[in-house]
């Protein structure tokens, strides 16, 4: 703590929280005590942390075999799984987002059978292909990451497995997958902050997360810089809550470091 | 010359140059994002070089506002950020003229488009210029200062050539990123490539040609780079000895 205040820094803090103050005095916060946009706030918060949770639980539920095809795959399974994260690495996430809203999703009324389908109302929303593109994303990307995860792990452990008798399968399950895991976890971490902030970009497409409802806050009350400011803070502390949690989980996973 | 409905027009006329085609656009859409990417790029480079001499060698002062910069930015979508450093960067600059006595001017969006994305590609460059220079090894530094070098002229041919190699996959990544994030400046109504695809097929209704056309352009650009990326990290390893794994 000693080391951490030192005397400019003290100052620089005092200078932030001046700055702090006067814009908590100074700027227009009256509409965050109405209970619609209250409301309207912890809805939009619900809304992104839900889909970035769940695109991230399905993504990394994709990039395992993604990148288990690229590390010991034959070549039929490696090459498309190549090609897949580099087109998904290589376009902009808004473009895919908008071509599977726009374009698919207006394909679907002119196919009959879909429009009579149990599904239909569900693929009515925007959310489901919010959810699809959020998470053939995070496939790509974490595909990528899982690959060279697979190839990481040491040799000497998948030739013990082999040599115990262990099935393939029980040797991917207990030895190769959770070493791979181990091995991600710090890079997973960063990969879900980097995920989150792609998470505004359904907005465009009808979604109210927390940066939709920002922008409803001003049109209706055509107040510029304040909830702009307000929507940074709420994504810091995400962020924030995102890294603490993950440091958790790095300490919970046994490791030995010399 | 009026045009037939386009669901009449063939895929390739749609993508043309002709009266019916929308090759202009995009090709136009091509060009601002290519454009603004090497802009921002170029100022985040600018912005890196500084920021990491700042947080390496400044004083502690320049030292805390840099980590407050890089901190900030990299914790903040970049949609947000666009979305403030545009409102901020063209409300303060007419604000500022209109002090001055200057009339208001409406700054192009091109130049918009590139200081705010240079300003949060610099945050990013930042870091990995710094670990570059990072993993200058110490005793170069410190033949050169013996030698009496004068810090510019040690940047010059000591550190900035040697951390190139190490700061050369990150800066890689970093390009890619900046071609990507152009298509971020969309929302905020400006044409670039995504948003001219946007335009063109919601005007035609032909989704499955524009869509998978200007993939086909993204693809492009980041084949391209990466084909020169793995030529220039081939002339920046030039002399050293090959790893085999």
């Amino acid at each position: 703590m000693r080391e951490f205040l030192k005397p400019h820094r003290v100052f620089l803090i005092l200078l932030a929280a001046a700055i702090v103050t006067w814009c908590a005095w100074s700027l227009q916060w009256d509409w965050l005590a109405k209970p619609k946009y209250q409301a309207m706030i912890v809805q939009g918060l619900w809304q992104t942390i839900w889909v970035l949770v769940v695109t991230m639980v399905v993504g990394m539920m994709l990039a395992i075999p993604i990148g288990f095809a690229q590390a010991a795959g034959p070549a039929w399974l490696a090459w498309p799984a190549r090609v897949f994260c580099s087109i998904i690495r290589g376009t902009p996430l808004l473009l895919q987002i908008w071509m599977l809203y726009y374009g698919i999703g207006s394909l679907f009324p002119s196919i009959p059978w879909i429009r009579e389908s149990a599904l239909w109302p569900i693929l009515r929303q925007a959310w489901p292909y919010a959810v699809v593109a959020l998470s053939l994303s995070v496939a790509g990307y974490e595909g990528e990451v899982m690959r060279s995860a697979f190839k990481g792990v040491p040799h000497g452990q998948l030739e013990a497995a082999k040599s115990m008798g262990m099935p393939a399968f029980t040797m991917f399950r207990r030895i190769w997958l959770p070493q791979a895991i181990q091995r991600v976890l710090p890079t997973i971490g960063g990969e879900t902050v980097l995920q989150l902030k792609s998470t505004p970009l359904i907005s465009t497409i009808t979604i109210m997360d927390i940066y939709d409802v920002a922008g409803r806050v001003r049109r209706d009350t055509l107040i510029v810089y304040e909830p702009l400011l307000l929507l940074a803070v709420a994504y810091m502390l995400i962020t924030a809550c995102i890294v603490l949690l993950f440091r958790w989980f790095e300490s919970r996973v046994p490791n030995r470091t010399a | 010359m009026t045009c037939p409905p386009p669901a009449q027009i063939p895929a390739l006329e749609l993508l043309g140059f002709g009266d019916c085609g929308w090759g202009a656009t995009l090709v136009w859409g091509l060009g601002n994002s290519i454009v603004i990417a090497l802009g921002a790029y170029a100022l985040g480079f600018v912005i890196g070089i500084g920021g990491a001499f700042g947080k390496l060698y400044g004083g502690p002062i320049l030292k805390d506002l840099l980590a407050t910069y890089t901190t900030l930015v990299r914790a903040v979508p970049e949609l947000v950020l666009i979305l403030i450093l545009y409102y901020a960067f063209t409300g303060l600059l007419n604000q500022a003229l209109l002090a001055w006595g200057f009339g208001r001017v409406v700054v192009s969006p091109i130049l918009t488009g590139i200081a705010v994305l240079g300003v949060v590609q610099g945050a990013y460059q930042t870091e990995v210029i710094r670990g570059g220079i990072l993993a200058v090894p110490a005793g170069q530094i410190e033949a050169a200062r013996a030698m009496g070098m004068p810090p510019g002229l040690m940047a010059r041919r000591i550190t900035l050539p040697l951390m190139t190699v190490s700061a050369l996959p990150g800066l890689a990544n970093l390009w890619l990123n900046a071609t990507k994030d152009t298509a971020l400046l969309a929302v905020i109504g400006f044409t670039e490539l995504t948003k001219a695809t946007a335009q063109a097929s919601a005007s035609t209704k032909a989704f499955f040609v524009f869509y998978p056309a200007a993939m086909v352009l993204y693809m492009c650009i980041s084949l391209t780079s990466t084909f020169l990326i793995h030529r220039i990290e081939k002339w920046a390893r030039r002399g050293q000895r090959e790893v085999r794994v």
